[in-house]
């Protein structure tokens, strides 16, 4: 049986409340916690088949152009080199998230520096990989071409559905007592997941079985399948752990297509794991931005105008462009807004989603701004946002399902002890050492996507849940077992979860923070129509059921819930839809960073000295998984802040910085000791949970906490990411010579 | 090319191409695939192993070198129900979250707590003469060769220091 819901409605009642086993929200360990520390967990590329064969990918080293040739009698004539493979239908880019099709295939059309054009197999991975290395490629590259968005030739897209404005911005600004009018600009960045993207393909006649490290199984599914030119029917894929995503892994890649193509081809499995240097270039980029943004305020500091004006990249073709302007038309007041997005078509790899596409860097460029207007108003930058957090959705005259900004902004301030801050810059030092504390809202916008779960009440009163949703790192074992064991009453050590297998209900998979809270619900859902088959056999009515610890509490009867079964299973599939209720209002998380920062007089360094973060995000499913989230999204901001920049050649495009090296992660010794609180919040306009999305809060803006505590700290504004020493050196001597 | 490799206290006999990386060998010859590869050059760790109770990346030297080499990998420190302290704090701490590079981080940390026992200075040692102290601030900047994206490192540091704090009362 299944139990359907579309949201189109708030929910009317708190059905977890009503609950008493009390394991939800709780700090639960992740149940492949011990797994995972003792190196049993199998990744993609963990349990190689007997007599797997090994492929490495080949790349072009032009960025335009085509294929001309491959040298591949000298390649397959080396010891155990099994085949070069070429076919047509190898991809050129991973799919985009949710695409569900195959994205653009074809090795032979170069349309980037380090597209895939070739996978040498062999019956080793050393002879594969010195296969790969010397395989002569020769090229025909084409002349004039648009590799960075200032190019002259670069074409320059503004889709009309994309630009919006109301009110009169000029005027605004023109009237304002205080103004802001500034551009500021976000280098690429990388999602940088340690496992890089693996596939192990192998065939049983005509269906094909595939490991790999994704995220969204139904939608690879279908990817792979269109791709290869199969039925989806005849295609499996299995990401019991995956890795890390961050977006990286939303769509099939081309690891996994050549896997499958070479599998096919030589009648044997074939793994494909992309070198790093791969991932770095084969894999979809957050593309660099450039953000005008104006602001207008009266002389209170309110502010009666926003534009935000972006221009983001990607290659001929590619549908996603960095969702820049996100969160701007809701998180601040004023009437008067103009909202622009420009897409320039170049030649560099392609870009695609990156932990909170949007929020990410648009969020961080506009409080960088509000930033500059509390300077230049003279207000507090807490008590600047506090003044300008609107009463409904000022674009769209919508109400919001739940506005936590001013409670995380109050908190923030108080817990960090914002109050002993000097407004005026350069006010603290310690030796060499510049000290500057500075802050930043947090916002992204909420979704839920269609996602099914099954659940099944064992006769023996164990449950277990399946679906094909995976576990990256987010906590989906620990959390989906929470709602389980919460609705039937039992402990957690009684609930199994298996994921991440298409053979299981198609979820909506892991990205745009949904995972938890749509999976999550289709996981209720089921659970409820469970509890219902309960009381049909104990007669009483779905308000006298209380269910905990393994028994069923009805009345004056306490029963064991193994006996209540009756000696059968109960397996129930719970289907959640979106509705009508996301038109309805206007959901979404908030939060505040606070960050001190320490930036040494001498050598432009900075050091994140102490790091706090408070959000609310509905209903937390388990505090110490979502802790770890809002943690790792700070973490990415502090990249963003201060090192991770994807540098570009400008005569060819390619990604000079492709590995770990050169493209500089935060590290241990970069991070604090984070602070997280997490606020109490419900937001029944979400979903029956009332759990809304937190895996991508913690980056929405955490990288201007960082750089505001910078100008704090120095004076010297950083408009331009990251904030490397050299920015920051040169803006100290402007500040000593003016 | 045939290597005699000593790992968690086991013999096993390798016969591999001599450019066959130990990380290789442990993954695709010997079973042992919890030591894990992220990026094949030595910059992230997740192939840290113990090589006569040394730290090292695994990917970064060849199989055919550690003939008769005493080599402890994940699997050797624990296993599920039989953690090791450090494993165990890692669990309680949320030391990881993908726990892709967590192999790597916990060998490391292993060894880590071991120099610091020994009176290896760091980075951060006021004073490199002295035993070093076991604070925070020790503990990420040894551990600072180990990378974590979904960043779990102020849970690692807390877990470390647990375990340490444990062994020195």
């Amino acid at each position: 049986m299944t139990r359907h819901l579309k949201v189109d409605e708030r929910a009317h009642r708190d059905r977890l409340e009503e609950m008493v086993q009390g394991v939800i929200g709780e700090p639960l360990d992740r149940p492949e916690g011990q797994l995972k520390v003792s190196g049993r967990a199998p990744y993609a590329m963990d349990d190689l088949p007997e007599g797997c064969c090994h492929g490495v990918l080949v790349r072009s080293t032009i960025a335009k152009g085509a294929l001309a040739g491959l040298d591949i009698d000298q390649v397959v004539a080396l010891p155990g080199i099994r085949a070069v493979v070429t076919d047509k239908r190898l991809t050129k880019n991973p799919a985009q998230g949710m695409a569900g099709k195959a994205p653009a295939q074809g090795p032979e059309d170069i349309i980037y520096f380090g597209q895939p054009v070739a996978l040498v197999v062999a019956d080793t991975f050393e002879q594969a990989r010195h296969g790969a290395q010397i395989l002569g490629r020769r090229f025909e590259a084409e002349s004039d071409v648009a590799l960075n968005p200032d190019d002259p030739n670069a074409e320059i897209e503004t889709p009309k559905k994309k630009q919006s404005s109301m009110g009169d911005l000029d005027k605004a600004i023109r009237e304002a007592h205080f103004a802001i009018d500034e551009t500021y600009t976000t280098p690429g960045h990388a999602s940088a997941a340690m496992e890089p993207h693996a596939s192990v393909a192998s065939w049983d006649g005509d269906k094909l079985t595939l490991h790999g490290s994704y995220q969204m199984l139904h939608f690879n599914r279908a990817e792979l399948a269109d791709a290869l030119n199969i039925d989806e029917e005849k295609v499996r894929i299995v990401a019991t752990y995956v890795g890390g995503g961050f977006g990286s892994k939303l769509g099939i890649a081309p690891e996994g297509v050549a896997a499958a193509i070479a599998s096919k081809q030589l009648g044997v499995p074939v793994a494909v794991a992309m070198t790093r240097q791969n991932v770095f270039e084969m894999v979809l980029r957050r593309s660099e931005t450039e953000q005008h943004i104006r602001l207008a305020a009266d002389e209170e500091g309110r502010l009666t105008g926003i534009g935000h004006e972006a221009l983001v990249s990607n290659v001929p073709g590619e549908k996603f462009s960095e969702p820049v302007t996100q969160a701007t038309p809701f998180l601040y007041r004023g009437e008067n807004r103009v909202i622009g997005h420009r897409i320039a078509r170049i030649h560099r790899t392609p870009a695609g989603s990156v932990r909170a596409p949007g929020e990410a860097v648009g969020l961080t460029a506009l409080e960088i701004a509000l930033d500059e207007l509390a300077v230049a108003s003279g207000l507090d930058p807490v008590e600047l946002r506090l003044r300008n957090i609107p009463d409904k959705d000022p674009s769209q005259d919508i109400p919001f399902s739940s506005h936590t900004l001013a409670e995380a902004l109050m908190t923030g301030a108080d817990r960090f002890g914002w109050k002993t801050r000097e407004p005026k810059p350069r006010s603290m030092r310690e030796g060499e050492w510049l000290i500057g504390l500075g802050m930043a809202s947090a916002a992204r916008v909420n979704m839920l996507i269609e996602s099914k779960a099954r659940v099944t009440l064992a006769r023996n009163g164990s449950a277990l849940v399946e679906t094909d949703m995976t576990d990256i790192g987010t906590g989906t074992y620990a959390v989906l077992t929470q709602v389980a064991a919460e609705m039937l009453g039992l402990p957690v050590s009684r609930v199994q979860t298996r994921l991440g297998d298409t053979d299981l209900p198609p979820a909506s998979g892991s990205g745009g923070s949904f995972g938890a809270s749509s999976n999550g619900t289709a996981v209720f859902l089921a659970c409820e129509e469970i509890r219902r088959q309960l009381c049909e056999r104990l007669e009483c009515d779905p308000d006298e059921l209380t269910l905990k610890d393994g028994h069923a509490v009805v009345g004056n009867r306490r029963i064991p819930i193994d006996e209540v079964m009756g000696g059968k299973d109960i397996v129930a599939e719970g289907h959640v839809e979106p509705g009508d209720a996301e038109d309805k209002v206007r959901q979404a998380t908030y939060g505040s960073y606070f960050a001190e920062v320490a930036v040494n007089a001498v050598t432009g360094e900075s050091r994140v000295r102490r790091m706090l973060g408070v959000f609310a995000a509905g209903r937390i499913l388990n505090a110490k998984t979502a802790r770890s989230q809002c943690i790792g999204g700070m973490t990415f901001g502090i990249g963003m802040a201060l090192t991770e920049e994807l540098i570009h050649d400008r005569r060819d495009g390619h990604i000079v910085n492709r590995d770990f090296a050169e493209y500089h992660l935060p590290v241990n010794a970069d991070v604090p000791q984070i602070e997280v609180v997490l606020l109490e919040e419900r937001d029944p306009w979400a979903n029956p949970l009332q759990a809304k999305g937190i895996g991508e809060l913690g980056i929405c803006g955490a990288a201007a906490a960082v750089v505001n505590a910078i100008y704090n700290a120095t004076g010297v504004r950083i408009r331009h990411l990251p904030a490397t020493l050299d920015k920051v050196l040169s803006g100290l001597e402007d500040e000593d010579q003016s | 090319m045939q290597t005699q490799l000593q790992i968690n206290g086991r013999g096993y006999a390798l016969n591999a191409d001599p450019r066959t990386t130990l990380l290789d060998a442990l993954r695709n010859h010997l079973g042992l695939a919890g030591s894990k590869k992220g990026c094949d050059h030595g910059q992230c760790g997740a192939c840290t192993v113990l090589v006569n109770g040394r730290r090292i990346n695994a990917c970064l030297t060849l199989a055919c070198m550690h003939d008769g080499d005493e080599i402890v990998t994940i699997e050797g420190l624990g296993e599920p129900g039989r953690l090791s302290p450090l494993q165990q704090a890692f669990v309680n701490h949320d030391g990881f979250q993908c726990g892709y590079c967590t192999p790597g981080q916990i060998c490391s940390a292993t060894a880590m707590l071991a120099e610091i026992e020994a009176g290896w200075p760091s980075n951060v040692t006021q004073d490199v003469a002295g035993a070093p102290e076991l604070t925070p601030e020790e503990v990420s900047e040894r551990m600072s060769g180990n990378l974590c994206r979904c960043s779990a490192y102020p849970n690692i540091v807390d877990a470390i220091m647990d375990v340490a704090k444990g062994k020195r009362t």
